[in-house]
């Protein structure tokens, strides 16, 4: 729930004012209203249906997780949930062996997102902005994977994976014993395993991105560095690079949400089993279920409400502020 | 493609049964009731209807229930409504489905599952409805239909034990015999690794099948007794008990399939099935993954070894599934009818002719239709002095799939650092245990 509140907190601020109450108050009297009664209940339901869906479900919920992080619940009857303080946090953070490496998983998750695909993604834009020939077929294949649900990814991935019957265990004979790669058990190769296809996907992500900055980057600015005798590589770094800017920042958002809530890839890959371990999983392992340890599950779900919250503020500030200054 | 411990499916299966989890736990904050709004059910006083919630999405035991319910109505007269729901659903929704208006009778699984929910009231006790039942099932199938409080709340319909698997041509051709002593066990897997044979095939990327591996060998090293006060969080992990278990398994370690947590038991299953893995410690299950019928006549199976003269092979692991009766039944005479035709012999054999994959709870079963499989699980079963139910079913299922799971696929990963893993292992079950 939590990365999906912290992806939404943006539109809170789209929630319309009521403005029609205002609106009603500084009519003078003795004229005719603008608006009939009917108007208003329009306007009024227009504006209010959403707003209190708006606040049911998101806002509501999302303070309720709050407060259920510091209690322990199994869900069964509002009666049981028993308030524990800082004891979930506390478990979370000493005890649970799976926390760290999911936190840490997180992070590395962002790291290589932003590493690799990111700048192959640019340059298979600037590549394919050359309008070299076959651009489209280019275009087309290395956008399909983005296409494609998560999921199905994960699927797709395991046929490649398989440490028994995959293609690249059957192609170099490692699945024998004695030779035996196993992609998805081991814990120091099925992080990086998953990342090649949390990537592949990324890559055509990014390159749509910066293909759609570059169509906005002014012709006039390239003929004036070409004019200026600047080689290819000049032109990119000190002319269109910089352009880019407001792009970036978009990569730059879109890559620390899809860090953050990074799940459907694992789940189907291996459901987070040791190596691959996720905030989001652990909160859903936690959550969902007969017997649910709905406090404790809460609790990190808060924490990586926390940590999107640390992520999103300073965006949201800096956005505003350009907003403001515009 | 993930599935119980009976092979059926399991919660967290796909995306979309998460997300619908996801929202349930999300309007969680905004009242229960909404939720069970969804679950559904007549809410007419009618006393000509019963209502059942189903979890038998799958064709083949939807078939089963449906014939069953059908021949209920033929008898009495009273009409059965199925709600049916898919199995994932079903699980993961049955805390809000119970606490809001469910089914006069659910269908659920034997064991601590069924123990938590009575003991959280809601369930109501059957003990009449066993009053008359009663003779049908033999003394561990008594055991296993009764809540902490000694009272009835299950109906049990069908089970299916857990052994190990061989191939009788393989056996054959290199002239093994079937071990019923554990050195005779590990002999067997040293002599098959120099044959060339995986000696234990093994596949734990489900997480699952690790707790089954673990269950027969404690069970064989500690007994019954320990099992359950394991289970129930009363044992400490960190008791010597538990520590021999692990050094027991760690022994026949190195001869079970190199590189489990990557695979599927679907996986394991076929390198038995093309005769490159000698045995394969599994529930009777593992015969859906024989698909050629001569494949099939060729399996069998033998008790997992004794290892402690003083326990035998007393114990067999019989996940069971049955029926409970709601906590406030709409058509309480009506159910009770129904969960008294469930408990009859009749019922069972019109539930196995069309889902012949399982074995009837009840011992005055007909058993003639049964193939030599069934047969031979069916002796064991009622043989057994205990049956237990898979780890999961006889703990906390938030303690098995938080800690267990994770803790078991490390040691077979890793069998090193067995002291550290079973103390974490211990405060977390402290935790857990003691909340709710």
């Amino acid at each position: 729930m939590s990365s999906e509140t912290t992806t939404k907190i943006p539109e809170a601020a789209a929630v319309p004012p009521p403005g029609t109450a205002t609106a009603k108050r500084r009519i003078p009297k003795g004229h005719q209203r603008l608006l009939t009664r009917r108007d208003r209940i329009t306007l009024g339901l227009m504006a209010g249906v959403p707003t209190i869906l708006h606040v049911a479900l998101v806002w509501v919920t999302a303070l309720a997780s709050i407060a259920l992080a510091f209690t322990t619940w199994d869900g069964i009857g509002f009666d049981s949930i028993q308030w524990v303080g800082l004891q979930n946090f506390k478990e979370l953070f000493e005890q649970n062996p799976q926390f760290w490496p999911a936190l840490q998983h997180n992070v590395i998750w962002f790291v290589v997102l932003i590493a690799i695909p990111t700048p192959l993604g640019l340059f298979l834009a600037v590549q394919l902005d050359k309008k070299i020939r076959f651009s489209r077929v280019y275009q087309t294949a290395f956008f399909l994977p983005v296409v494609l649900s998560m999921a199905v990814i994960g699927f797709v991935w395991q046929l490649v994976y398989n440490p028994d019957t995959g293609l690249i265990n059957s192609v170099i004979g490692a699945n024998e014993p004695g030779k035996y790669i196993d992609w998805i058990g081991d814990p120091d190769l099925n992080l990086w395993a998953i990342l090649i296809a949390a990537s592949w996907r990324h890559t055509g992500y990014m390159m749509i991105l910066y293909l759609a900055g570059l169509k906005g980057v002014d012709p006039s600015l390239r003929e004036a560095s070409s004019l200026d005798g600047a080689n290819e590589w000049q032109t990119f770094k000190n002319v269109i690079f910089p352009t880019l800017r407001p792009t970036n920042t978009v990569v730059l958002v879109v890559t620390i949400i899809e860090a953050l809530r990074a799940f459907d890839l694992v789940f189907v890959f291996n459901k987070g089993a040791e190596g691959t371990e996720l905030l989001s999983i652990l909160v859903t392992n936690n959550i969902i279920g007969e017997s649910s340890r709905i406090g404790y599950g809460s609790a990190i779900a808060v924490v990586l409400l926390l940590i999107s919250l640390v992520v999103i503020i300073p965006y949201l500030v800096s956005t505003f502020r350009k907003e403001r200054r515009a | 493609m993930h599935h119980s411990s009976l092979g059926q499916p399991m919660p967290a299966t796909s995306r979309r049964t998460v997300l619908r989890g996801l929202g349930g736990a999300a309007l969680l904050g905004a009242g229960i009731p909404l939720l069970s709004a969804c679950a559904g059910g007549s809410t007419s006083s009618d006393t000509k209807t019963v209502t059942v919630g189903s979890n038998a999405s799958d064709a083949v035991p939807k078939k089963g229930y449906g014939d069953v319910y059908a021949a209920f109505t033929k008898q009495s007269g009273i009409a059965v409504d199925i709600n049916t729901k898919d199995h994932n659903t079903f699980q993961e929704q049955i805390n809000t489905y119970l606490q809001g208006t469910p089914d006069d009778v659910f269908q659920w699984f034997a064991g601590y599952r069924m123990q938590f929910f009575a003991a959280k009231g809601l369930a109501s006790p059957i003990d009449d409805v066993w009053k008359t039942i009663g003779d049908n099932f033999p003394s561990a199938m008594h055991d296993l239909s009764k809540g902490q409080d000694g009272k009835y709340y299950l109906v049990p319909l069908t089970t299916s034990p857990w052994a190990v698997f061989y191939r009788k041509s393989v056996f054959q051709k290199y002239g093994y015999e079937v071990p019923t002593t554990w050195d005779a066990y590990v002999a067997l897997c040293k002599q098959m690794n120099k044959d060339g044979l995986v000696p234990i095939a093994y596949g734990d990327k489900d997480a699952w099948p690790a707790m089954g591996s673990f269950d027969q060998i404690n069970f064989r090293v500690n007994g019954y007794d320990f099992h359950v006060e394991l289970m129930a969080g009363k044992a400490s992990w960190t008791d010597a008990k538990v520590r021999k278990v692990f050094d027991t398994w760690a022994e026949t370690l190195p001869y079970h399939q190199e590189g489990a947590v990557g695979r599927t038991w679907q996986d394991a299953a076929q390198t038995l099935v093309a005769k490159k893995a000698g045995m394969y410690m599994l529930g009777m299950f593992v015969a859906q993954q024989f698909s050629n019928k001569a494949d099939l006549d060729d399996l069998d199976f033998f008790p997992f070894p004794e290892i402690d003269p003083a326990y035998g092979q007393d114990t067999v692991e019989a996940p069971t599934d049955g029926i409970m009766l709601s906590k406030k039944p709409k058509n309480h005479a009506g159910a009770v009818k129904l969960l008294e035709f469930l408990g009859t012999a009749q019922a069972e054999e019109i539930y196995l002719k069309a889902d012949p994959s399982l074995i009837a709870a009840s011992t005055k079963a007909d058993t003639s239709g049964y193939s030599a499989l069934q047969k031979k699980g069916y002796e064991m079963i009622t043989q057994a002095k205990h049956l237990t139910q898979f780890m999961d079913r006889d703990s906390r299922p938030d303690f098995t799939s938080t800690v267990m799971q994770p803790a078991l696929q490390k040691f077979i990963r890793d069998p090193k650092g067995i002291d550290s893993l079973l103390s974490s292992i211990e405060r977390q079950k402290k935790t857990i245990f003691a909340s709710g």
